[in-house]
């Protein structure tokens, strides 16, 4: 009975939530202050125990996978490039995870191959197409993020995370907020102690990452690999005012 | 070369020798026309707002929103003009003079300044337009689409009357156009109101988890060419950049072209788009209104202010000019031994729904005056508190077209909802609540 009136009381949860449900932030959920978090649309003041029910997610869900967004995606400054080793260190601590990007935000014309992108503008399709039941968002501008966790749990049953730079996520059922290096950092450190708590083991090599289709295909037929060895190096950052502009750029000159 | 023919005396063009001599030059100091603005240093927000000393000066709407403009960092500003809100942003314009606005110029008009703005916000400069009327209509559809693609920006509306016939004079409703875009609106009451709104409403606008465009509307006239006392910061500070790079989307690329000006492609639905993608996305707009309620409730102490309401005969709800004559109502009220509260309504979107809910749930009479025909503050009332007070709301006095509304017809509603006496300016139909005849009701609903 504790376990129903537990489920009464959560808001935001697992869909298919229906046809074209409300929003979470028309149900009246706010996001999380600092320090804070969501857990199924209720705030939690300690945001570990929402990194804790993350991992436990991550580790037992089929499917589980991290869907990377732009952010991390590239190589844009310094702190991108911090931010996508960490999030591969996260990787690490999830057998059999896959990892599958958000490289940008257009929808995919004439059609998208839903099992190696994901796309805002369709995210259903790649949740179904590789029926995945766990995932995190990283690195994802909050406008897309948001329209993509609002599809997610309108049409498909995937328990969803967000891991946000900024204020969080309300539509996700579980998400923390201010995530830089040293927190994504954290979230691997938790990761690790609930996978051992829960006594799962990585495998040998620590080949934990499942290839989707084309990455096995470029990568010589493999089917899994060790996150750890791709990691990303500070190559030359883009000079787009897109991303990581520092304020002071934004300025006009003179 | 054959030798010039011309002569070497000098004429005017009628031929006339000039025989004046050029004054001698005074020896000139180049002054630098940027240099206060060069010195400005910029300070947190929670400091200007709430820290900083402040003087007293007695000036009119339009120069307020010139001060508060000064004091905001603006990177961009784009005129047309048009009654009200000429004098605003010619102001504004000698604030780019002094270098205080680091771009300015004047659009071809109102659907191209609005669309300009757009691509300006877009490529993650701080933007400031204003317009009023007309102007705002011709340009709502773009104005419209700054939500969507999640612009921040300031937009200033004068509020006049909407042709036609062809008048310039006081009328809010154009306010009534707006409410429904997804962006966040204001409503000043004053020329204080005005400063406060417009340096708030940058800041509120760039948060991340808002990254929404702000309209701050006024009463055209009432406050923007009349004076009043502001209390105002030093000129030498100001808020602190826009950091675009923070917002909830990304700003336009246009170092590696081909530059998109679009933010996305079309989103209709196909098989390869899903089906409620637009559905969801307005959502996340109207989401981002709600997530605007903490920074307003932080920022400008809260969506509505309320003054005398508990344990009241009645209480008039009104925003923006209506606001401080029902001030004036309610000491007239007074006077009489009729005990009236006020409940100023600052922001209009997003409304302050549970603040009148909780503000009304034991309030007999509701009035609420307004500077428009339809009454959409008391529909954006009604609906709020519906099922929540049993209050009697009399959707009025209402006056437009360039009327000024006089307090004692004010007063007159407060005594007739109160006596049960016919009032001679509002009539049945506007009458909504317990012991109304619904079917009078309905008619109101349907005539506006």
């Amino acid at each position: 009975m504790e376990t129903t009136q537990q489920t009464k009381e959560r808001i935001i949860v697992p869909g298919p939530a229906g046809f074209h449900p409300p929003s979470a932030a028309q149900l009246g959920v706010a996001l999380p202050d600092p320090g804070q978090g969501l857990m199924y649309g209720v705030l939690e003041p300690n945001e570990d125990k929402v990194i804790e029910e993350i991992a436990r997610k991550m580790l037992t869900s089929p499917n589980a996978t991290i869907f990377p967004g732009p952010m991390v995606l590239w190589a844009w400054n310094e702190h991108a490039v911090e931010k996508a080793k960490a999030v591969l260190e996260i990787a690490a601590q999830i057998p059999d995870v896959l990892i599958i990007p958000m490289p940008d935000y257009r929808p995919k014309y004439p059609k998208i191959d839903p099992e190696e992108v994901i796309n805002p503008n369709h995210p259903n399709l790649t949740i179904w197409g590789n029926k995945i039941e766990a995932c995190i968002f990283i690195g994802v501008h909050c406008h897309y993020a948001n329209l993509t966790l609002k599809m997610i749990r309108a049409g498909t049953n995937c328990c969803t995370s967000a891991i946000c730079a900024e204020q969080g996520h309300e539509d996700a059922m579980l998400t923390i907020r201010d995530a830089d290096k040293a927190k994504l950092q954290k979230v691997a450190r938790i990761f690790k102690r609930v996978r051992e708590e829960m006594k799962i083991k990585l495998p040998a090599g620590g080949e934990n990452v499942r290839f989707t289709g084309t990455q096995s295909k470029v990568h010589g037929g493999k089917t899994h690999t060790n996150p750890l060895t791709f990691m990303p190096a500070a190559g030359s950052t883009a000079g787009a005012a897109a991303f990581g502009h520092k304020p002071e750029q934004m300025q006009s000159e003179g | 070369m054959s030798e010039s023919l011309e002569t070497a005396v000098k004429t005017n063009p009628q031929g006339d020798p000039i025989t004046s001599v050029a004054a001698p030059k005074p020896t000139e100091v180049k002054q630098d026309p940027h240099a206060d603005a060069k010195k400005q240093r910029v300070v947190t927000p929670e400091y200007m707002f709430f820290e900083a000393p402040r003087t007293r000066e007695f000036i009119t709407g339009s120069e307020a929103a010139k001060e508060a403009v000064r004091r905001s960092n603006v990177d961009l500003s784009i005129a047309y003009p048009i009654t009200p809100q000429s004098e605003t942003m010619q102001l504004i314009g000698v604030l780019y003079g002094e270098g205080y606005v680091k771009e300015y110029y004047r659009g071809e008009e109102e659907y191209g300044v609005m669309s300009a703005i757009a691509g300006a916000s877009r490529a993650g400069v701080r933007c400031f337009t204003a317009t009023a009327g007309p102007g705002t209509l011709r340009g709502i559809e773009p104005i419209a689409s700054w939500p969507g693609h999640r612009l921040p920006a300031v937009a200033m509306f004068t509020c006049r009357v909407v042709n036609a016939p062809l008048a310039i004079q006081p009328d809010n409703i154009e306010v009534s156009y707006l409410l429904n875009c997804g962006m966040i609106v204001f409503h000043a009451e004053n020329q204080q109101d005005m400063f406060d709104f417009i340096m708030k409403g940058f800041v509120i606008s760039e948060k991340n988890d808002v990254t929404l465009p702000v309209g701050v509307c006024c009463d055209g006239f009432f406050v923007t060419h009349a004076r009043g006392y502001v209390h105002m910061q030093e000129k030498g500070i100001k808020l602190p950049p826009r950091e675009a790079w923070r917002g909830a989307v990304p700003v336009l690329d246009a170092e590696n072209p081909p530059a998109r000006l679009s933010r996305d492609a079309p989103v209709q639905k196909s098989n390869f788009m899903a089906y409620n993608i637009h559905a969801v996305w307005q959502q996340e707009v109207w989401a981002a209104v709600e997530r605007s309620r903490k920074y307003i409730n932080k920022l400008m102490g809260g969506l509505c202010t309320a003054e005398n309401v508990e344990k009241a005969d009645a209480v008039i709800i009104a925003s923006g000019s209506a606001a401080a004559q029902s001030r004036e109502a309610v000491r007239l009220c007074a006077d009489k031994g009729i005990k009236v509260g006020l409940i100023k309504i600052r922001s209009l979107r997003p409304f302050p729904t549970q603040e009148l809910r909780q503000l009304c749930k034991d309030v007999k009479l509701i009035v609420i005056p307004e500077f428009n025909y339809v009454g959409w503050l008391a529909k954006e009332v009604a609906t709020a508190i519906y099922g929540h007070s049993k209050s009697k709301i009399i959707a009025g006095p209402h006056v437009y077209g360039g009327q000024s509304m006089p307090v004692e017809l004010i007063v007159d509603e407060v005594e007739s909802g109160l006596t049960g006496k016919k009032s001679t300016n509002v009539p049945l139909s506007a009458i909504m609540g317990t012991d109304v005849d619904q079917a009078s009701v309905a008619h109101f609903m349907r005539s506006i």
